[in-house]
């Protein structure tokens, strides 16, 4: 009964990671940049529902919309005044480091506005835990995360396959330059994608932490980082397998804190991912991508 | 006589400006005009200008993204200070050990970049930068579990708790978990690390003019032209990156030889400690190894200048990041640049030889 609870807490938590690795790997299809300020949008999403709900005593449903609402805006921001002159810039790396610049930014700023004291995030489920067995309890959190992340990733996947916009997205990803003579507005495009990634990271934001009620300004990175590592390990670029990836990377760190370390467990999931890297290099669900001469 | 000063003309501008610097500070210092604060900083200096231009061997020379550099600085601390502190009072004198314990940090640093480094190198890009990160994790925290004690019978070793070393009474245990290892000998100077900086970059700089180094930097140009010349990648790639890390494990002999206790945190040797040497190379100009230890020192210093601005100092930080970033690189920054230039009577010439660039 244990084990069940421990996989069962693992998938939540992975549930978030995929969450937010949806986020980082379409951004990172479209744009081909590791967007690192992009688990600090999450913590900017907590701050923002913390505020609205906590300080202002509104209700829940207009914190959350609020706080989509300001990381989506926060999201076009940044790629329009940090990323996007950089897009032609001869090497990869100035924007990486701008967004690191943008990481740095947005923590300094929440550590000036909220301190650094951990503020107590109040969960905004609703919903009781539900008692299966003796043992076995399932919280209201779990259940909303999950659902959360399947409805998530079906509207994603529709909306990128069948619309016109999401249609787009896939073609700027293929290639900028034809998608530019298609009659595509690549900004807009980017922008966009930024838009959602940065929505989808509100989103993360509220639920994790509901799930683990105490709000740092250095509380998105770390997800951040392992969002990123499970959009690896699924395959990056892929929708389908930033999900998968997720899930998995959270179950194996939830049962690695169990049964092995708590102090390893993060040793574990880095080590898993190598080992996939070796034997997969571009992910579970990767394309394989073939080298011009 | 002459050719050689010919040849070397850069890495002796190098060297001479590092000298400069160090002669000027020693001078500051032993007047006493300078606060306890600067003192404080200079080793830590010496360490990352090592970390920066060790970097900059993976980065720019070599041309991969690598984001697990603390984690090579984290071996050499940590094999370093065990081993100055399981000597100390055996080796003497004290700068035999630490030369000894320098030497140990470069190697086990090598040695772990040489195994990282064979599988690691097959991928590429940012897979590359990921997996990287991910070994500096590992590193750090297994550092974070591990603990090691000495009796009578020899050293123990265990992962769990210091209990379970099973030491006899009288027995010391020397890495103690999260707590690390307390009580290095205080053996790093402002003196040792200039010499570091100046080995360093003697054998950087002689390793990309040598045969090697340009054989690394075809690999980066043009892989497949590389390999089609005869080139060994393979060889190569885990030459350059295997020296980049054992001098990453120098920089962490030197930074760990300067606390009195050492400590696996996420702050010293995690991630983000990577990401600042990075943000060292690539504002200081990749590839450009005298670019890297200039930005080691100033983006070093600029936290430290703005405490007087207390809480907005790492806000001011980000911004001027940020902004140099964008003015150095975007290219309707550089335009605008280039117009500016072209606009005053002296600097036409070399606006247009930018343009022929």
């Amino acid at each position: 009964m244990a084990f069940l609870s421990y996989l069962i807490n693992g998938i939540s938590l992975g549930a978030v990671y995929a969450i937010i690795a949806l986020g980082y790997t379409m951004v990172y299809g479209i744009a081909k940049m590791l967007n690192f300020a992009h688990g600090d949008v999450i913590m900017v999403g907590c701050y923002t529902v913390f505020s609205v709900v906590s300080m202002a005593h509104l209700p829940v449903w207009l914190g959350i919309i609020i706080s989509v609402a300001v990381c989506t805006v926060l999201g076009v921001t940044i790629e329009a005044v940090a990323y996007r002159p950089l897009r032609q810039a001869s090497s990869s790396l100035t924007v990486l480091i701008t967004a690191i610049g943008v990481s740095y930014l947005l923590q300094n700023l929440a550590l000036l506005i909220f301190g650094a004291n951990s503020k107590a995030f109040t969960s905004v489920v609703p919903i009781k835990a539900v008692k299966i067995a003796d043992k076995l309890t399932i919280t209201g959190e779990t259940i909303v995360t999950v659902i959360a992340c399947i409805i998530i990733m079906i509207v994603l996947t529709l909306f990128v396959n069948k619309t016109k916009a999401g249609r787009a997205m896939l073609a700027v990803s293929e290639d900028k330059g034809a998608a530019q003579l298609m009659g595509i507005n690549v900004n807009r495009t980017i922008s966009l994608t930024f838009a959602i990634g940065s929505a989808l990271a509100a989103i993360a934001g509220v639920l994790l932490c509901s799930a683990y009620p105490s709000l740092t300004p250095y509380t998105g990175s770390m997800p951040g980082i392992k969002a990123f590592v499970a959009a690896v390990f699924g395959g990056i670029g892929s929708i389908p397998g930033a999900f998968i990836g997720g899930i998995i990377l959270g179950v194996i760190e939830n049962l690695s804190k169990a049964y092995i370390s708590s102090q390893l467990s993060d040793a574990i999931v880095f080590l898993v991912l190598i080992i996939v890297l070796m034997v997969k290099p571009t992910g579970i669900l990767g394309k394989k991508l073939q080298e011009k001469v | 006589m002459k050719s050689f000063f010919k040849k070397n003309k850069d890495t002796l501008i190098t060297l001479g400006i590092v000298t400069i610097a160090y002669i000027i500070i020693e001078i500051f210092v032993k007047s006493g005009s300078i606060s306890s604060l600067f003192k404080g900083l200079l080793v830590p200096i010496c360490s990352y200008i090592i970390l920066a231009i060790s970097l900059n061997l993976t980065v720019g020379i070599l041309g991969e993204l690598s984001l697990g550099h603390a984690g090579f600085m984290c071996i050499g601390a940590f094999t370093s200070a065990f081993f100055s502190k399981l000597t100390v009072g055996v080796i003497t004198p004290d700068w035999l050990r630490f030369i000894l314990a320098i030497l140990i940090g470069f190697l086990f640093a090598g040695i772990f970049g040489f195994l990282i480094g064979m599988p690691v190198l097959r991928l590429k890009g940012d897979y590359l930068a990921i997996v990287t990160l991910a070994f500096g994790e590992i590193i750090k925290n297994l550092m974070g579990v591990l603990y090691v004690g000495r009796d009578s019978r020899g050293l123990h070793l265990s992962i769990k708790d210091s209990i379970s070393l099973g030491l006899e009474e009288g027995g010391q245990v020397i890495i103690n978990g999260a707590q690390g290892i307390t009580g290095t000998p205080k053996d790093s100077t402002f003196t040792a690390g200039f010499i570091l900086i100046v080995i360093s970059l003697i054998i950087i700089l002689n390793f990309i003019n040598s045969r090697e180094g340009r054989a690394v930097m075809a690999i980066r140009d043009n892989l497949i032209a590389a390999e089609s010349v005869g080139i060994n990648v393979t060889r190569y790639k885990l030459l350059a990156f295997s020296l980049s890390a054992a001098l990453a494990g120098v920089a962490g002999v030197l930074y760990s030889h300067n606390l009195n206790s050492l400590m696996a945190t996420t702050k010293n040797f995690g991630y983000n400690m990577s990401i600042m040497i990075l943000v060292f190379v690539v504002l200081g100009g990749i590839g450009s190894i005298r670019g890297s230890l200039i930005s080691a020192v100033i983006l070093t210093l600029l936290p430290e200048l703005l405490r007087g601005l207390s809480t907005y100092r790492m806000l001011i930080y980000a911004i001027v990041l940020i902004t140099m970033m964008l003015f150095n690189w975007a290219p309707s920054a550089r335009a605008f640049r280039a117009r500016i230039i072209d606009m005053l009577p002296f600097g036409k010439k070399k606006a247009s030889d930018k343009e022929v660039q």
